[in-house]
């Protein structure tokens, strides 16, 4: 199966970028299908993003953040070859991780 | 099931709060108060979206000791969209798409120690996001 995460940490003069889009409907429960039903709401709620296994980013979403779920934040403390892992948890009880290493940008 | 995976996250998705259809009342569920408002958290956004289903926002804080970003939507149906609690090492600046409803200001609080500081942009969207 292919990463449902896809995700970059690129290390440049000490801060560390971490881009990452998440393959994801992020329904709001609003939208109607084409018979007129409401597609039930299914999102991701929480993001937890860790560095060397210590918790660095932690996220709450709402149905307001777009399909296919895009973030990117910087890192002051990561060195070439940390190991950045990123889990969503969805409305559904689904969640997906995938994990990267810092390389030199 | 002894152990349901989000009982193992330090951090709880936070129902009330993302229910709201008020800032004042998602930002009470928040423990926001006596925000004030700063030139030193910084919001790009268009001025101008032409599809609200995909919003590029870029926040940044420079307000010392910055804890947590949070990004409200007024003119949405549910007004809540990301909340971020920042640990040691990560800089408070982050980037994401968003969906909005219709033309709105975007609200974004930080947290610094106890206090919160704010700061809004207006963005007019052309075709509603929210279906």
């Amino acid at each position: 199966m292919p990463a449902n995460i896809k995700m970059r940490a690129k290390l440049n003069d000490g801060v560390t970028e971490i881009k990452a889009i998440m393959s994801h409907p992020m329904e709001t429960g609003r939208r109607k299908d084409d018979h007129d039903r409401l597609i039930p709401p299914h999102f991701i709620q929480l993001v937890n993003v860790s560095l060397n296994g210590r918790v660095a980013l932690e996220a709450q979403w709402g149905t307001g953040v777009s399909k296919n779920p895009y973030l990117t934040f910087y890192l002051t403390n990561a060195q070439v070859g940390d190991i950045v892992k990123l889990t969503w948890y969805d409305n559904l009880g689904n969640s997906e991780s995938q994990e990267i290493a810092v390389v030199q940008g | 099931m002894l152990l349901q995976p989000l009982q193992l996250l330090a951090m709880a998705w936070n129902r009330s709060a993302f229910d709201a259809d008020k800032v004042k009342e998602a930002s009470n569920e928040l423990g926001i108060s006596e925000e004030v408002s700063s030139q030193e958290i910084h919001i790009i956004a268009p001025k101008q979206a032409e599809n609200g289903a995909i919003v590029q926002v870029e926040i940044s804080s420079g307000i010392p000791n910055t804890q947590q970003i949070t990004v409200l939507v007024e003119n949405n149906p549910t007004v809540l969209i990301a909340h971020f609690v920042l640990h040691d090492g990560v800089k408070p600046e982050v980037v994401t798409r968003i969906k909005m409803a219709e033309t709105s200001d975007i609200k974004v609080v930080v947290k610094a120690g106890s206090q919160y500081f704010t700061c809004s942009q207006q963005v007019s969207v052309l075709e509603n996001g929210c279906g």
